[in-house]
């Protein structure tokens, strides 16, 4: 196979592969369809949130209003924000080839990152004590019980499910962050870092349509 | 063994030869086309097959009018079926206003039907010939389907739902019934038959098999039972003339008073108040009240509807009413116990869903007794009313053992 | 020419080892990127899961021989059918030919040394292992009694058996999916050969191309919705359930968004196969190349749109239903666009009738009665009358087993000498493929019939005058088990007797057969030059037997 131990083949360049370009843009091209079939997935769960949101008005609202906490959301939602800004700038870095600025930024966003899901662990504290987690603990019994029950079934599958996105996504960045405090990246090499960004990108645009689905139900 | 072949099955109501009629040209079409596809290969492969390993057939790139010609004459002709089959579909969507209705209750494994007049029965429905039924369907467990192959119709029967859908049969006889939706183990036994009579036989059949009070007497009696007339006359609307009528409700738009509607303001009260009244008034009544009596108060504030004109002199008779239907409440509470024993073993079941299931083992073996009882009924007319009565007497015991 | 020509005209100056031969062990099977070696090792696993689901199916028609049969219980006949039902479709047919024939095909037909991602590519299988092994799991542990269907509340509440773990194993294996179709697109888009441009693909990568987009949109809603009949199972949370006001149709809309284009991913793939084969063996460019590729794309766009014709009778308002049947003719076009090309491919052809042929001839029978079946079921006075009886059964067989299995058999039998480089007796195919078509034919013709007179699906007993047919469609039943074991003989026997097959036996022209068989590990030396159009049958190919 003469290709394989070609003397001037980039040590990053896969068997399969002719160029590094092929190479970035079949990685690119494959998340982007990964986070294809992630948008159908959460859109399962919008659309049957929808349906009962729809069927059950007094309840959502009554159990929003009650038991979320619209105070700490905010914070959870200004917070990723600013870790899509870190992962952007960490992008922009890694293109450029600046390692030290790169590490720098990678570390902040694992921070801000392990940040929104303490505060979100903090929340469901919060929630356990006040007895609304289905199965778990659930100890409300006013008005719409059954309404506040199903309410609070979606929230916790959704931001569930959202947190351990977020799992996945920090696990990565700490994989990350050590190839780039190794020197893994270059100007010429920066595909893994532009990818996970458009996965961290993602992730935070589906907390963009949690937040007001969930905390802000009027 | 049965060897004599039917291709098509017996037409007995309006629906039947019309579905029939347009299943009849698809299938003129579809044999059209396989044997035109069938010819055309076999000829093609006759005529072209290779003659010599050397061959090499001038390619033909295509044929943009024959490409037009075999998507547009398809197309046409699926825009005449879909129009044929939608305009049957939706005439038989809208049951005629003076359809006799029967209420039905599926539940594993065994379907209850209601007649106006009073006369439950278990897995047959005797109903009379040329005159429009139709059915209320709900059901107290999962989703069951009542199919009548004979008749051409079918639809799902939704727990929490009440859907409808009628017929016309045209000729007398005993046609099957089926649950034609996958409901648990005993599916395939959850089936049953219809008797079509004529009208004279049916009256005859409907006095001879008097064996409860009528589904609105029943709900006469729930309504006072429950105490719903304490408040539905004063802090609470009237049911004199509610149904079919539009309502106007708190939040300023309007619904109307409908089975559903009317079936959710008692299971969910606070979903949609009527304009004026109180939200907090009234108790939700969803597990305390099975879906039979629910169909039961159904029936009778549709029965108040012709009340209305005279609302007065109606209340007068209500209050009348009370005292000669204690005779039939015995019967009535015994009718009741079945199904409240299988609500209970349903509520129990509720945390895990093992308890249900459970219940559901054991309800296996009675459920076929009923079956078998079910046979003997077949004979039609006066001895059914005896054999018909004797049903009811064994299945509050069949079903009684399914609570675990 | 001989072997030793052609490994020199392909690889001087090395004589590199097969893609068989470059490791031996089992490690170097199990933990292999090599996409032809995971190619093998579905199909392996494939041939496994269709026994299981194959004796199911023998079993079924046993206890439906005569009415009252006393065989099964209820109960083991319910876990009977599910267990057939979920190991076909999401074990067997929905895999199928993307997972055996696509990992194989997609690289060697781009021009490629591997897929884009090749490791994931191996997580895919595992990922169906594992999910198969659960799955089997539950079977075995007490089975599983709802339909592969799952329909709530009975799934959800009411059912006494292993619903959850056999859930679980259908979304790990859901994953396998998504994985395949997500590995395919991209590579189609990024690793084309120079010259490969979209009009010059062959229509089998046109066809995984739109398989891989339901693949990728469908899969991921099937995963999520059994996924909360699990969590509504083990925790309770009344999203199905009408006692805490939630919704059991809901379930049937989410299942069918997805279940419905799943069948248009057993089916697409054997298009494509269907188109190859039709090319080669009439040794001409498929009449109509742009409509056929089209209208691939064409029936995986429509498929999402279609899923409410499984709820004509379940409760959804009488408009929708219309919506749903105006747009379910719609999906017929682009299928009768498909037949009409194919037929007309043959027009003036030097057709030959080896194996694969046969099973693409067939193929063609076979699914345009399906499909013209498949216009009553979507015409609404008709669909009430036929939906959930034995007339479904047999109209989805005519696309399932008459389609994507015809299908598959041919890809295998077409593939077969590139695949191990050995021929099998053709004699033998042939008549293999002809027991097949009687067999099926036997099989499932009866079953319209008995759905029309009212037979309704699952039941293990019946009324006493749908007996004959039963006993027709068991006797087919038994011919085709027959036919299906046949190709399982004598392909084993030619991976030992078998003639060697040569690059390119078949004289086809799509780039795969431009390799040595079996293909070296890394498939081509350097990549290929595409400079003529798909299917260009007017020269001598370079290198035939």
């Amino acid at each position: 196979m003469p290709h394989s131990n070609h003397p001037t083949r980039n040590p990053h360049l896969a068997e399969q592969f002719e160029t590094l370009a092929q190479q970035r843009e079949a990685g690119t091209l494959g998340m982007w369809i990964f986070l294809a079939t992630e948008v159908m997935f959460f859109g399962g769960l919008f659309t049957a949130y929808a349906v009962y949101r729809h069927r059950m008005p007094q309840g959502f609202q009554l159990a929003s209003g009650e038991y979320l906490k619209e105070t700490w959301g905010s914070i959870n939602t200004a917070v990723l924000l600013g870790s899509s800004l870190s992962v952007a700038l960490a992008v922009h870095a890694a293109q450029h080839g600046m390692r030290k600025l790169l590490v720098w930024l990678l570390a902040i966003t694992l921070l801000l990152g392990g940040a929104f899901l303490l505060i979100k662990a903090h929340e469901y504290q919060l929630e356990y004590h006040e007895g609304v987690i289905p199965t778990l603990r659930f100890t409300y019994d006013g008005p719409h019980a059954n309404e506040v029950f199903v309410f609070m079934s979606f929230y916790f599958t959704l931001t569930g499910l959202h947190a351990l996105h977020m799992l996945i996504g920090l696990a990565l960045w700490l994989v990350m962050l050590i190839r780039a405090w190794r020197g893994h990246f270059s100007a010429a090499y920066y595909a893994p870092i532009e990818i996970m960004g458009l996965y961290w990108h993602f992730v935070d645009i589906i907390w963009i349509f949690l937040f007001p689905l969930l905390y802000l139900v009027r | 063994m049965n060897t004599s072949l039917q291709l098509i099955p017996d037409q007995a109501s309006t629906t039947a030869a019309r579905t029939d009629a347009l299943f009849l040209f698809i299938l003129a079409v579809s044999v059209f086309f396989t044997l035109l596809i069938a010819g055309l290969v076999i000829y093609f492969s006759l005529r072209y097959r290779r003659k010599s390993p050397d061959e090499r057939p001038k390619p033909i790139l295509g044929s943009l009018k024959l490409e037009l010609a075999w998507t547009f004459l398809p197309l046409a002709l699926v825009m005449i079926m879909f129009s044929w089959g939608a305009i049957i579909f939706f005439s038989n969507s809208r049951p005629p206003a003076d359809a006799m209705e029967i209420y039905v209750i599926g539940k594993q494994w065994m379907w209850k039907f209601q007649h106006p007049e009073g006369p439950r029965e278990i897995n047959t429905l005797h109903v009379p010939v040329n005159r429009p039924v139709k059915l209320l369907m709900t059901s107290e467990d999962v989703i069951h389907d009542l199919f009548i192959p004979a008749f051409r119709i079918k639809h799902d029967v939704v727990p929490g739902r009440m859907l409808t859908q009628w017929f016309t049969a045209t000729k007398v006889g005993e046609y099957h019934l089926f649950c034609s939706q996958y409901c648990g183990m005993q599916h395939a036994n959850m089936n049953g038959k219809v008797i079509v009579m004529e009208e004279a036989d049916y009256q005859k059949w409907l006095t001879g098999a008097e064996t409860g009070s009528s589904a609105a007497d029943a709900g006469e009696k729930l309504f006072l039972k429950y105490g719903c007339a304490l408040c539905h006359s004063s802090r609470a609307p009237t049911m004199a003339g509610l149904f079919a009528s539009t309502v106007k409700l708190a939040d300023g738009s309007t619904v109307k008073a409908d089975e559903s509607y009317l079936r959710q303001s008692i299971l969910q009260p606070r979903a949609q108040v009527v304009a004026g009244y109180s939200a907090d008034l009234m108790p939700s009544f969803a597990g305390q009240l099975s879906e039979e009596q629910i169909m039961q108060l159904l029936a009778y504030i549709k029965s108040q509807k012709e009340v209305a004109a005279t609302s007065q002199a109606a209340n007068n008779s209500q209050k009348e009413g009370d005292s000669p239907s204690q005779a039939v409440s015995n019967s009535q509470k015994e009718g009741d116990s079945p199904s409240q024993a299988v609500s209970n073993s349903q509520k129990e079941g509720d945390s895990p869903s093992q308890a249900v299931s459970n219940s559901q083992k054991e309800g296996a073996s009675p459920s076929q007794s009923v079956v078998k009882s079910q046979k003997e009924v077949a004979s039609p007319s006066p001895a059914v009313s005896k054999s018909q009565k004797e049903v009811a007497a064994t299945s509050p015991a069949a079903t009684g053992n399914e609570s675990p | 020419m001989s072997k030793v020509i052609d490994y020199a005209s392909a690889l001087p100056p090395l004589p590199a080892p097969d893609y068989l031969h470059d490791g031996t062990g089992l490690r170097s099977w199990l933990l292999t990127v090599d996409h032809k070696r995971i190619a093998v090792l579905y199909m392996i696993s494939l041939t496994f899961f269709f026994m299981v689901g194959g004796i199911a199916a023998l079993l079924i028609r046993l206890q439906l021989l005569s009415p009252n049969s006393t065989l099964m219980e209820a109960e083991t006949y319910n876990r009977m059918f599910t267990t057939h039902g979920v190991i076909m479709v999401f074990f067997f047919l929905v895999p199928s030919i993307p997972a055996v024939i696509g990992n194989f095909i997609v690289p060697l037909q781009v021009g490629a040394r591997d897929m884009a991602f090749p490791r994931i590519n191996l997580l895919s299988w595992y990922l169906y292992v594992i999910g198969g092994l659960i799955t089997l799991y539950a079977i075995i542990s007490g089975g599983v009694d709802t339909g592969w269907t799952f329909y709530t509340p009975y799934s959800s509440l009411y059912a006494n058996s292993k619903v959850v773990p056999t859930v679980i194993g259908i979304f790990i294996s859901g994953f396998s999916s998504i994985l395949t179709g997500l590995n395919f697109v991209v590579t189609i888009h990024t690793m084309r050969a120079p010259g490969l441009t979209w009009g010059r693909l062959p229509l089998m990568l046109w066809s995984l191309y739109a398989t891989s987009i339901i693949f990728i949109l469908g899969t991921p809603v099937i995963a999520i919705t059994l996924a909360l009949v699990g969590v509504e199972r083990v925790f309770h949370l009344g999203i199905f359930d009408p006692k805490m006001g939630g919704d059991p149709v809901l379930f049937q809309h989410l299942f069918w968004f997805y279940s419905h284009p799943a069948v248009y991913i057993m089916i697409l793939p054997s298009m494509g196969v269907v188109s190859d084969i039709i090319a080669c063996f009439s040794r001409k460019r498929i009449f109509g190349y742009g409509f056929v590729a089209a209208s691939s794309i064409a029936i995986a766009v429509l498929s999402f749109l279609v899923w409410g014709h499984h709820m004509f009778v379940a409760g959804e308002s009488v408009y929708s239903a219309m919506i749903f049947s105006f747009l379910s003719f719609f999906v017929a076009i682009p299928s009768a666009i498909k037949v009409f090309n194919w037929t007309a491919t043959l027009y003036r052809g030097s057709i030959s009738f080896e194996t694969p042929m046969l099973y693409a001839l067939g193929f063609i029978g076979l699914f345009t009665m399906g499909g013209l079946t498949g216009l009553m079921l979507a015409t609404l006075a008709v669909d009430v009358h036929v939906h959930d009886t034995y007339f479904i059964i047999a109209h989805f067989h005519y696309i399932m087993v008459g389609g994507a299995v015809m299908g598959y058999l041919g890809a295998i039998h077409y593939w077969w000498p590139k695949i191990t480089g050995k021929m099998y007796p053709d004699i033998w195919g042939r008549v293999s493929a002809f027991i097949i078509f009687i067999g099926f034919n036997l099989t499932f013709f009866p079953q319209f019939i008995l759905g029309y007179l009212g037979m309704p699906r699952r039941y293990y007993t019946y009324p006493e005058e749908f007996q004959m047919l039963n006993v027709f469609s068991t006797a087919g039943a038994s011919i085709l088990g027959v036919g299906y074991l046949m190709p399982l003989v004598y392909l084993l026997w030619s991976l030992k007797y078998g003639k060697p097959a040569g690059p390119n036996p078949w004289g086809a022209t799509t780039l795969e057969w431009k390799v040595s068989s079996p293909p070296p590990k890394h498939n081509f030396a350097s990549i290929p030059l595409v400079t003529e159009e798909a299917y260009d049958y007017t020269k001598e190919p370079t290198n035939a037997a």
